[in-house]
């Protein structure tokens, strides 16, 4: 269990978290997500003992991290961004080395190196300098070096940006695998993978938790309700968003621009509703002559939420006034 | 000294043996004390090894911070410092392995050496003071100019610069005894102990003097110590 208690860290006058608190339980997988330079990098550097924050604890199962640095360590595995580990050095001869430092007995380190070897599909490398290895390769002697010593809680930093598809994917497996007894937090922009992987999701933006919870829960956190996408022939913008926020339960009327069009001229429209009252929204566009050219209503994806808590949704539609 | 020490002082002569720098120095030191030591020797027709000891805070000052320049820069620069603080070890592993492992190579490098007194010796009647004094002499230098370049390694993400700044300090401990009369008369004595040229002739005229031992000890442990904050500040 991990309990990260109103984090703050400061590099000079710049503020990377902000009173940061969340807790991790046992066996759990959770995903950190933010946009670029939120303090996901920073949060983890300071959970793994890397970092000293400028205030507040973390405590790894009820030891505090600033006291107890070295036991904290010996429990946490950690992969950092882009995998930074001795480039001279050869696969195996990183993992022995691994091995010794985290103090696994001779005779059970070959075993070990061995089990990561299969695990991580390092077969074909393991006689190579890391140097020499592709990107895939060095992400995978990332996670092996994390997981080597069996530990209860593995920390992984962006573990599949960059990589291919199937690579992700074969990543992604060993996560949930390692998952099912361990502790795991990692970092993602994929927001499907957070979704697919993790039982729980931090969102952090500008150093604060915008978010906390199981994907559904963070979902009906930002926004409740639905979105019904409009598209309408011969309805004016401007007219068709005064119209359509008289509605009550509708909070915000914007214009898709990227969208396809079912008819060529079509006006497509998402109406973001805070409760769903589709009754009400049909009757006030029945009450105009325009011509529905298509709807339908969904639900809120993780993109939508992320978007909407970090700040890009405000973003865009200044973007689109200043057009 | 916890095992996690250990394993930093072998993966560092390691890693300096796995490098080509390595060989290219320890080549270039080889051949310059050699021609340096033996083209006067045999002018001088003296049975010594003065001349060898004369030129050695030159030359290793030239030579360890090449070796040294790589040992943190390049941890900074790969980004693999974050991995080594993230293992189960203190920075106090890290440091203490780091410095261990680059004055080792230093040793080794020094090894060879032992052919001159050999040679001397079979030529015509060597003392042997000087010259155990000269090799302890050696090791304090070593050591010192050990955590010297590992502060200026240090500093930077950059190798070139690192051995810059180091040859720059190790220059520094060399030359200053030797521009005392540049210097206002009052201060002629602090700078002259702080020269590390002055402290080893006289341990290598093999008067093992405990001023000498304390300076190159306490020297080599505020240059340490330095490293230490610097490496902390640099998080």
């Amino acid at each position: 269990m991990i309990q990260i208690d109103s984090l703050t860290k400061d590099y000079g006058v710049t503020r990377a978290l902000d009173g940061v608190s969340f807790t991790v339980n046992s066996g759990e997988i959770l995903g950190l997500l933010g946009p670029n330079g939120a303090g996901k990098t920073t949060t983890m550097r300071i959970v793994t003992g890397y970092l000293t924050p400028t205030a507040g604890s973390v405590r790894v199962q009820e030891m505090d991290v600033a006291k107890n640095p070295l036991a904290v360590k010996r429990l946490i595995g950690y992969l950092p961004e882009f995998a930074p580990l001795y480039a001279d050095m050869v696969v195996y001869d990183y993992l022995q080395y691994v091995g010794a430092v985290r103090r696994i007995e001779p005779q059970h380190r070959g075993k070990r190196i061995r089990a990561m070897t299969d695990l991580c599909g390092l077969g074909d490398v393991i006689h190579r300098p890391f140097r020499e290895l592709s990107r895939g390769y060095k992400q995978r002697v990332g996670l092996a070096h994390a997981m080597l010593s069996d530990p209860d809680i593995l920390i992984l930093d962006e573990p599949t940006s960059g990589l291919d598809p199937n690579q992700i994917v074969e990543i992604r497996a060993i996560i949930k695998e390692a998952g099912r007894e361990k502790t795991v937090i990692f970092s993602t922009h994929i927001l499907s993978e957070a979704e697919s992987t993790c039982d729980r999701i931090v969102i952090i933006n500008r150093g604060r938790v915008v978010a906390d919870g199981t994907a559904d829960v963070v979902k009906a956190r930002a926004v409740s309700g639905m979105v019904v996408r409009l598209a309408l022939l011969d309805a004016p913008l401007d007219e068709v968003q005064r119209h359509l926020r008289e509605v009550p339960g509708v909070n915000r009327v914007q214009r898709v621009l990227n969208a396809p069009l079912p008819v060529a001229g079509a006006l497509v429209v998402d109406v973001n509703c805070l409760q769903p009252n589709l009754r009400e929204l049909y009757a006030a566009i029945k009450r105009r002559d325009w011509v529905v050219a298509g709807l339908n209503s969904e639900g809120h994806s993780l993109e939508d939420t992320f978007r909407e808590l970090t700040g890009a949704v405000e973003h865009d539609a200044a973007a689109e006034e200043a057009s | 000294m916890s095992p996690a020490f250990f394993r930093v002082v072998t993966r560092e002569l390691r890693a300096a043996f796995g490098s080509p720098v390595a060989y290219i120095v320890i080549v270039i030191f080889l051949t310059v004390t050699g021609w340096f030591f033996f083209t006067p020797f045999f002018l001088n027709g003296r049975a010594d090894l003065r001349e060898f000891f004369r030129l050695l805070p030159m030359t290793l000052g030239l030579v360890v911070p090449a070796v040294t320049m790589r040992v943190f820069s390049e941890e900074f620069s790969t980004g693999s410092y974050e991995v080594l603080t993230t293992l189960p070890m203190t920075r106090f592993d890290v440091l203490l392995g780091k410095f261990t492992g680059s004055l080792l190579f230093i040793l080794l490098m020094l090894v060879p050496t032992l052919a001159y007194p050999i040679i001397v010796a079979s030529l015509g009647d060597l003392d042997a003071g000087p010259v155990v004094g000269g090799y302890v002499g050696a090791v304090l230098l070593a050591a010192l100019y050990c955590s010297v370049g590992l502060f200026a390694s240090a500093l930077t993400k950059n190798q070139i610069v690192a051995f810059i700044i180091g040859l720059a300090l190790c220059a520094f401990l060399v030359l200053i005894d030797k521009v005392l009369f540049f210097i206002p008369a009052g201060l002629t004595g602090v700078l002259q102990y702080l020269g590390a040229d002055f402290h080893f002739r006289n341990v290598a005229k093999g008067v093992l003097d405990s001023r000498d031992v304390v300076y190159f000890v306490s020297a080599a442990l505020v240059a340490l110590y330095a490293t230490n904050l610097v490496v902390e500040k640099r998080i």
